[in-house]
């Protein structure tokens, strides 16, 4: 089995962001940033698969040069190698990262490609769509559990839809998104983080990928959430109720 | 919190890693129960949680692979002690004990055969030891020890009492220092062993979530085989503490951070006469002292990281980074206490339990007075120890 798996640098979701005076970016200075813990539980799973059924897990990252240390989390998991396509300076929209990842996922060739359901900085959940598009395979979104049919290169999915559960079978090549309850990831190990060491990490940028780096999106402005109210007592259950019904328009 | 010198960079980008899988791993298997095991006095169960411990490759960091270690280096193991006593000074102490007090001295002195049967176990997190120097009439002087090693046919006879043991009632054998003709020598010895026992110290007010008791030898047998065969004179203990005190210069400073975080969000939401206290100027200055601390000190033990690695760190260079930085964790565990007003002294907020527990931490590895002197007699070449020297 070949699998890919994509994972994204992401502001550490327990820090608190700040917007820069500028209004359309985030102070990155002394943010802390880690694998999408979305893309952690792909690594997880891609990892999974290869202790059952053998191959090699290739981890693909699009992002700036600092992106290494989150493919050297994942080589740390126990992936074998890893490709990062450096975007540095140039801001890069799904439709981008997505044509980075096919070109790196034809070069590479892959039986199943993984990743998170969205990365937790940007919420966007747009390139695992574009990608398949691009690639011509099919895509199970939101996995819950994955399974590999038998000799068969087929996929048994089960995918968290609303008030259920749907299970689909898909043909290999494809790619499957991980949502939160597919697995829990392992921690990266001492004995894992100094074999990841010797573990190749192969750099290459956008351009030499001959990938068009003009967005099509563009981020117009920033804004930090409405400050949190203060709670408030009431009196009586009907009084909650009516609070809940005309103040807050939650029921 | 706020790394203005970016000390973090000073760090490979191995420990940086470690770091996080550290963190995670805690916040998530220890944080939730850590409360209520230093109330009630109620360490832990060490034999589930050092196996998960070993798996990340938290014990014996920086021993080699080919000796049975997870093959890491000083910083990933000051780091992963920086991290365990952001929780609680006894997670630290424990993996300080198993790491630099027990596997060091098998690995520095131990047999083949004694390193072939420990280290990995020990890596592994499957066996657990301790290390017994202090006596009820012996602490910051070990050379006054009173417990012997008689040879016999064989074997060694050991009689004495070592006091104060970290992990002593949960061990599987335990690293003794004893007298023996050619001078102070280390023994491995096992559970079980006739005429060895070990016994629990409760009603502890710092500490409570750690394991401590005593070592009671009564003329207990050991074959040849348990000796460390390398030891030779105090100095070989002594070798050992060096590598824990290490470790504590390194915890000392996570929990100095804890408290600090504490007090850094309390008084910005805290709020009297009209405003956050944070907007108070002896409270802006109570919060600059700890923070201009615990950048010197991780400035401190980023550089002894180094030296460490290349063997080049004196005995002395780690006293002054155990000395500075336990100091710092006490003042910054008092200033946070104060700064949390009559919340501080509720156990459901860190400072007071980091307070009592760095008591200990002022006391054991080399009260802070034995630093003190320890560098006045590397400055003067005066030993100030005893009154005869
Ligand atoms: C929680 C805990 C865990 C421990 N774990 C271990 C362990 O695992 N293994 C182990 O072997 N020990 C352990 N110890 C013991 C510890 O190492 C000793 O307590 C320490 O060495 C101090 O010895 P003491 O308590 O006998 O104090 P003392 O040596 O009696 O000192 C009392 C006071 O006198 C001062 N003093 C002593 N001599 C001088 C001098 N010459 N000049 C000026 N001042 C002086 C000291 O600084 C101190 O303030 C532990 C202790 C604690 C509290």
């Amino acid at each position: 089995m070949k699998l890919l798996v994509a994972v994204k640098r992401v502001p550490d979701p327990e820090a608190k962001i700040r917007v820069k005076p500028d209004g359309n970016s985030i102070v990155t200075e002394q943010l802390k940033f880690v694998i999408n813990p979305f893309d952690e539980i792909a690594v997880e799973e891609a990892l999974r698969i290869k202790e059952k059924l053998g191959g090699e897990v290739v981890v693909l990252s699009i992002g700036p040069s600092e992106a290494a240390e989150q493919v050297r989390t994942a080589l740390a998991m126990g992936a074998d190698r890893g490709v990062l396509v450096k975007t540095d300076g140039a801001y890069a929209d799904p439709g981008i990262i997505a044509r980075a990842l096919a070109e790196v996922a034809k070069q590479e060739g892959f039986d199943v490609l993984l990743m998170g359901k969205q990365a937790v900085d940007t919420d966007y959940g747009q390139t695992c769509g574009m990608l398949a598009q691009i690639l011509g395979v099919p895509c199970a979104s939101f996995a819950y559990k994955v399974e590999v049919e038998g000799e068969s290169k087929r996929l048994v999915v089960v995918r968290e839809v609303d008030g259920g559960l749907e299970t689909k079978l898909i043909g290999m090549p494809c790619i499957v998104t991980a949502d939160l309850r597919l697995n829990e990831p392992r921690y990266a190990s001492l004995p894992g983080i100094m074999k990841a060491k010797k573990k190749e990490i192969r750099q290459i940028s956008l351009e030499e990928l001959g990938v068009e780096v003009t967005p099509k999106l563009r981020v117009e402005s920033l804004e930090e959430p409405p400050k949190r109210q203060g709670g408030r007592k009431v009196g009586s259950v009907e009084e909650l109720v009516r609070a809940l019904h005309d103040e807050a328009k939650v029921i | 919190m706020l790394d203005l010198y970016q000390t973090e960079g000073l760090l490979p980008e191995s420990s940086r890693i470690l770091r996080h899988s550290v963190r995670e791993f805690l916040e998530k298997e220890v944080r939730p129960g850590i409360l209520e095991a230093f109330h009630t006095e109620t360490p832990p169960d060490m034999r589930a949680l050092a196996p998960k411990m070993g798996a990340l490759g938290m014990l014996g960091a920086f021993i080699p692979e080919e000796d049975g270690g997870p093959g890491g280096s000083y910083c990933d193991y000051g780091v992963v002690c920086q991290e365990a006593e952001r929780l609680d000074s006894s997670l630290r102490s424990f993996i300080a004990v198993i790491s630099a007090l027990v596997m060091y001295p098998i690995w520095r002195f131990g047999s083949e055969a004694q390193k072939r049967r420990w280290l990995p176990a020990l890596a592994k997190g499957e066996a657990i030891g301790c290390f017994g120097l202090t006596e009820p009439n012996a602490g910051s002087d070990p050379a006054s020890m009173e417990t012997k090693a008689r040879k016999v046919q064989a074997g060694w006879v050991l009689k004495g009492r070592k006091q104060w043991i970290s992990e002593a009632s949960i061990a599987d054998f335990a690293i003794v220092w004893a007298k023996t003709e050619e001078g102070i020598r280390g023994f491995l010895i096992e559970r079980g062993t006739e005429g060895f026992e070990t016994s629990t110290i409760k009603k502890k007010g710092s500490m409570r979530a750690s394991d401590v008791g005593e070592l009671i030898l009564e003329d207990a047998f050991v074959p040849d085989e348990a000796l460390l065969l390398k030891s030779s004179g105090l100095k070989t203990p002594l070798s050992c503490l060096t590598q824990a005190r290490f470790g504590i210069a390194w915890g000392a400073l996570g929990a100095a951070e804890d408290c600090f975080e504490a007090a850094l969000n309390y008084a910005k939401d805290r709020k009297q006469f009209g405003a956050p206290i944070a907007s108070y100027q002896l409270v802006q200055k109570k919060l600059v002292d700890m923070f201009i601390g615990i950048t010197q000190g991780k400035l401190l033990v980023a550089r002894l990281a180094r030296l460490m690695q290349e063997g080049k760190a004196s005995f002395q260079a780690v006293s002054l980074a155990k000395k500075v930085n336990v100091a710092l964790a006490r003042e910054c565990a008092a200033i946070s206490r104060e700064l949390l007003g009559a919340n501080g002294i509720a156990l459901e907020y860190p400072p007071i339990r980091h307070m009592m527990n760095i008591e200990s931490v002022y006391t054991y590895e080399g009260t802070d007075d034995m630093h003190t002197l320890i560098l006045g007699e590397a400055l003067t070449g005066i030993g100030a120890f005893a009154k005869e020297a």
